[in-house]
């Protein structure tokens, strides 16, 4: 990834603490190489074209989310409620396709604007009374798992193939969703590096005093990342009604455990300011190599779930270590 | 326990503490029990650390302490406080939470099995709130629910639990109201008759003669008097406090001096900015001097932006126009800046580059449609790092790893990219060492040059008389008095630095003490 790499060797100069280098992205395909290679010694089916299909069309929508979710931890928020709207999203593209009988095209874009109006709530309480975004997002959480059953009348509804070709596969097992999910994570990681928004974004995760004082309002940038991380949760909505055949009112659920997982092993820093959109996709991956691995060597559920939140504390402990690192050089 | 009066209780000579520079060399001092002992000078004279150093704080450089007739030398505050020697602090150290017989016994509460004996914890607690006089507080009451000035009590009570033959109090009364004050006052009284040798530490000269018996002076770490109070009138106190000439000069070139560029009209905030008016010019280098705490970071904030004014009126241009500033964008956008005092708290990213710092409030100059270019983010960067000598290894360095001054010069330099008209510096050299000051004073000077108007806040009297052209007085949130070069002496502008504190007047404490913490 040469996208930060590119002034590394100009001097022996010691970095400053958000820099994601090739050091970091060689450590996590370290590990997931590791890992692979560990998994292929076990089960002799796992380094197969069936494994990676299926992976690859399975991780589309944690993707996108943890994508959303980089951005929420870089401003040093958290969004608890991503699972609970992309199931509403879910649900309102049902209501949309069966009861209102419209498109696809309208069914989707209502789908995704119904997520990012969410996420606007939700940002825009946490920035109007400075509540923990924590708190907000928990509370969007259970009004947007209400409103979902409310929808579908609990019910899960069954949609069909009109958007099936979303992850159908093209060519070499990957289907469009997966290609979709990937231009995101590249155009996201440049917007991250390469653009003022980008920068304000670091700058008010890393101090958000020194940004208002530096003569930008912090607000309307806050509240964009959470409305963003809704658009997001409302794509991975499309995306899982595409392989389901259906809009699930129960879909997602305990889905952000899951993402905030997947990015915080990326090495994204909880406290904030610190945060890359490709560690984050190597996270995603070394938590789905995890768990599709577990699943082949035939490790129970209570196996895999001791597993997948040992390997997450590990992750954590790692990058605090490594911050402390970072902050007594400072 | 009680020692006869005035009998010395605790001697110290020599005492002295170094950190990168010396702040305290060579004090010897005696504290006599019952006995109030007035310490007093200007800020950094050296009166906390001090304090720090009796009270096993901080550990000595050089000299010795005899304590009641024994070496004492405390490794920390708790040691300072099994032997008996004490001190309020300024920010109080409780839980407010907690109820004021668990705070007051919060590191010994009596217990059975780790049950607290409540009927027990209320008995201390009553006679120990009766010592300061507060019989009438119930034990049960959250500290919290109390006025400052009975948590103060509070705060003295369990300093009082157990032995007690030193207690130093660091301004004590920074916050409580006349009548708060004067209970206070019965109460160290009360201390005193019973032997305790007291050390007050104000400014308030008025309150030092009211409560003290003795003063002792601190100027630039060093002792300069240690007499009965009586013999000294306030004016002479002030002297005391001064007493030295400016020893430094610096040419700062030739500068002319323009119309006026801002104008502050009646800016008022609660009670700590009232009623400030004052003008600047083009050109002009603006001081405003003051005791910590008289209003002038707040001042800087409100001009800024950053709080908002109760009432008043900003107007900047040429003429000056009125503006509204209700967010440090809007002062941005009309051409202010304001270069904070804490620097790593609100003015950067320490974990960021230097060039992502310049950068940060540039974004607009180094990118086109939103999307950075790194190489003028680059050039830019370089190009203040040259301007400002920035010693650094390069502009991807982490601005966490500079030296204070260079932490400072890149704050600066982000806002001379802005090209603002008026710069407000809040202790531009604070924690900077000497050199680097000089360079600070240099830019300063060639800003003024380039037709801008600065104001400079400052602690360092000297520094302002070093640098500016008219220096603005505040005191208890009043602009006193304003100075011109040549019109002004030390000692004026030091009286008025002191004018706001010296009646205890209404204007003073008649608002309510709040309890924003």
């Amino acid at each position: 990834m040469k996208i930060t790499t590119n002034t590394s060797d100009a001097a022996p100069v010691r970095r400053s603490g958000t820099y994601f280098g090739l050091g970091t992205y060689l450590g996590l395909a370290g590990a997931l190489l590791a890992m692979i290679v560990l998994f292929s010694s076990l089960s002799s089916h796992f380094l197969s074209y069936a494994t990676f299909s299926t992976l690859a069309n399975q991780i589309p929508d944690l993707m996108v989310l943890a994508v959303g979710m980089t951005f929420v931890l870089i401003i040093g928020g958290i969004d608890l409620s991503v699972g609970s709207v992309l199931a509403l999203a879910a649900s309102a593209v049902s209501v949309a396709i069966l009861g209102w009988g419209w498109g696809v095209l309208p069914a989707a874009l209502l789908g995704m604007a119904v997520a990012a109006l969410a996420g606007t709530v939700t940002g825009s309480i946490t920035v109007a009374w400075r509540i923990p975004s924590f708190i907000v997002s928990l509370g969007v959480l259970e009004m947007a798992r209400g409103l979902a059953y409310q929808f579908t009348d609990s019910r899960t509804a069954y949609i069909g193939d009109a958007f099936a070709w979303f992850s159908n596969p093209i060519a070499f097992g990957i289907s469009p969703a997966f290609i979709i999910a990937v231009l995101v994570i590249v155009l996201a990681q440049l917007v991250l590096t390469r653009t003022v928004f980008g920068r304000y974004l670091i700058g008010i995760g890393t101090n958000e005093e020194a940004v208002r004082l530096a003569g930008i309002d912090p607000r309307p940038y806050k509240i964009l990342v959470f409305a963003l991380m809704g658009v997001l949760a409302g794509l991975a909505a499309l995306f899982q009604i595409s392989r389901l055949e259906a809009a699930d009112p129960n879909a997602g659920s305990g889905m952000e455990l899951q993402v905030i997982a997947a990015v915080v092993i990326g090495g994204t820093s909880l406290m904030g300011g610190r945060g890359s959109v490709i560690s984050t996709f190597f996270g995603v991956l070394i938590i789905s190599v995890l768990a599709a691995g577990l699943a082949q060597i035939g490790a129970s559920e209570p196996t895999k779930r001791i597993i997948t939140g040992a390997v997450i504390v590990i992750a954590v402990v790692l990058d605090t270590y490594r911050s402390r690192r970072a902050n007594r050089r400072n | 326990m009680s020692v006869p009066a005035n009998e010395t209780v605790l001697a110290v000579s020599g005492l002295g503490k170094t950190y990168a520079q010396p702040v305290l060399g060579d004090v010897t001092l005696e504290l006599r029990g019952g006995e109030v002992l007035a310490l007093t000078g200007e800020n950094g004279a050296g009166k906390s650390t001090l304090s720090k150093l009796i009270s096993g704080l901080e550990i000595p450089t050089t000299g010795r302490m005899l304590y009641r007739g024994q070496p004492y030398a405390p490794g920390s505050r708790a040691e300072a406080e099994r032997l008996g020697v004490r001190m309020v602090m300024q920010e109080l150290n409780l839980l407010p939470t907690l109820t004021v017989a668990e705070n007051l016994f919060l590191d010994n509460l009596p217990s059975r099995l780790g049950w607290i004996s409540q009927k027990r914890l209320r008995q201390l607690a009553s006679a120990a709130m009766a010592q300061v006089g507060l019989d009438a507080i119930d034990p049960d009451t959250p500290v919290g629910e109390l006025g400052i000035g009975h948590q103060q009590m509070v705060e003295i009570a369990r300093n009082l639990i157990g032995d007690c033959h030193v207690l130093i109090f660091d301004e004590p009364t920074a916050m409580l109201t006349a009548r708060e004050v004067e209970l206070l006052f019965t109460q160290i009284e009360r201390l005193r008759q019973r032997g305790v040798a007291i050390v007050y530490i104000s400014h308030r000269l008025e309150e030092l003669q009211q409560v003290a018996q003795r003063i002792a002076v601190l100027r630039d770490g060093k002792l300069v008097c240690a007499e009965p109070i009586q013999r000294y009138g306030s004016e002479q106190l002030v002297n005391l406090m001064v007493g030295r000439e400016l020893g430094e000069h610096i040419d700062l070139g030739q500068r002319s001096i323009g119309a006026p560029l801002l104008k502050v009209d009646k800016l008022c905030r609660g009670d700590k900015v009232r009623e400030v008016s004052f003008e600047v010019r083009a050109g002009e280098i603006f001081g405003i001097s003051g005791l910590i705490g008289a209003g002038r970071t707040e001042l800087l904030r409100l001009i800024y932006g950053a709080d908002r004014a109760d009432s008043g009126q900003v107007a900047l241009g040429q003429p000056p126009v009125p503006v509204t500033i209700d967010s440090p964008k809007a002062a941005v956008k009309a051409g202010i800046a304001l270069i904070t005092e804490d620097r790593k708290g609100e003015g950067l990213l320490l974990s960021q580059s230097i060039s992502a710092n310049i950068a940060l409030g540039n974004l607009g100059a180094v990118s086109r449609a939103g999307v950075l270019d790194a190489d003028a983010e680059r050039e830019l960067a370089e190009r203040q790092i040259g301007a400002m000598r920035i010693r650094s290894a390069s502009p991807a360095q982490a601005v966490g790893e500079l030296s204070g001054g260079n932490q400072q010069k890149v704050v600066i330099g982000r806002w001379l990219e802005r090209d603002c008209q008026v710069l407000l510096f809040d202790e531009p050299t604070r924690g900077i060492d000497v050199g680097a000051k000089f360079d600070i004073y240099g830019l300063l000077a060639e800003l003024a040059r380039q037709g801008k108007a600065l104001v400079v806040v400052s602690s360092d009297l000297r520094e302002l008389m070093l640098i500016c052209d008219r220096i603005a007085v505040l005191s208890a949130g009043r602009l006193i008095d304003t100075f011109d070069r040549d019109h002004w002496t030390q000692d004026q502008l030091l009286a008025a630095a002191f004018a706001g504190y010296q009646k205890r007047d209404a204007l003073l404490h008649d608002a309510a003490p709040r309890m924003d913490a």
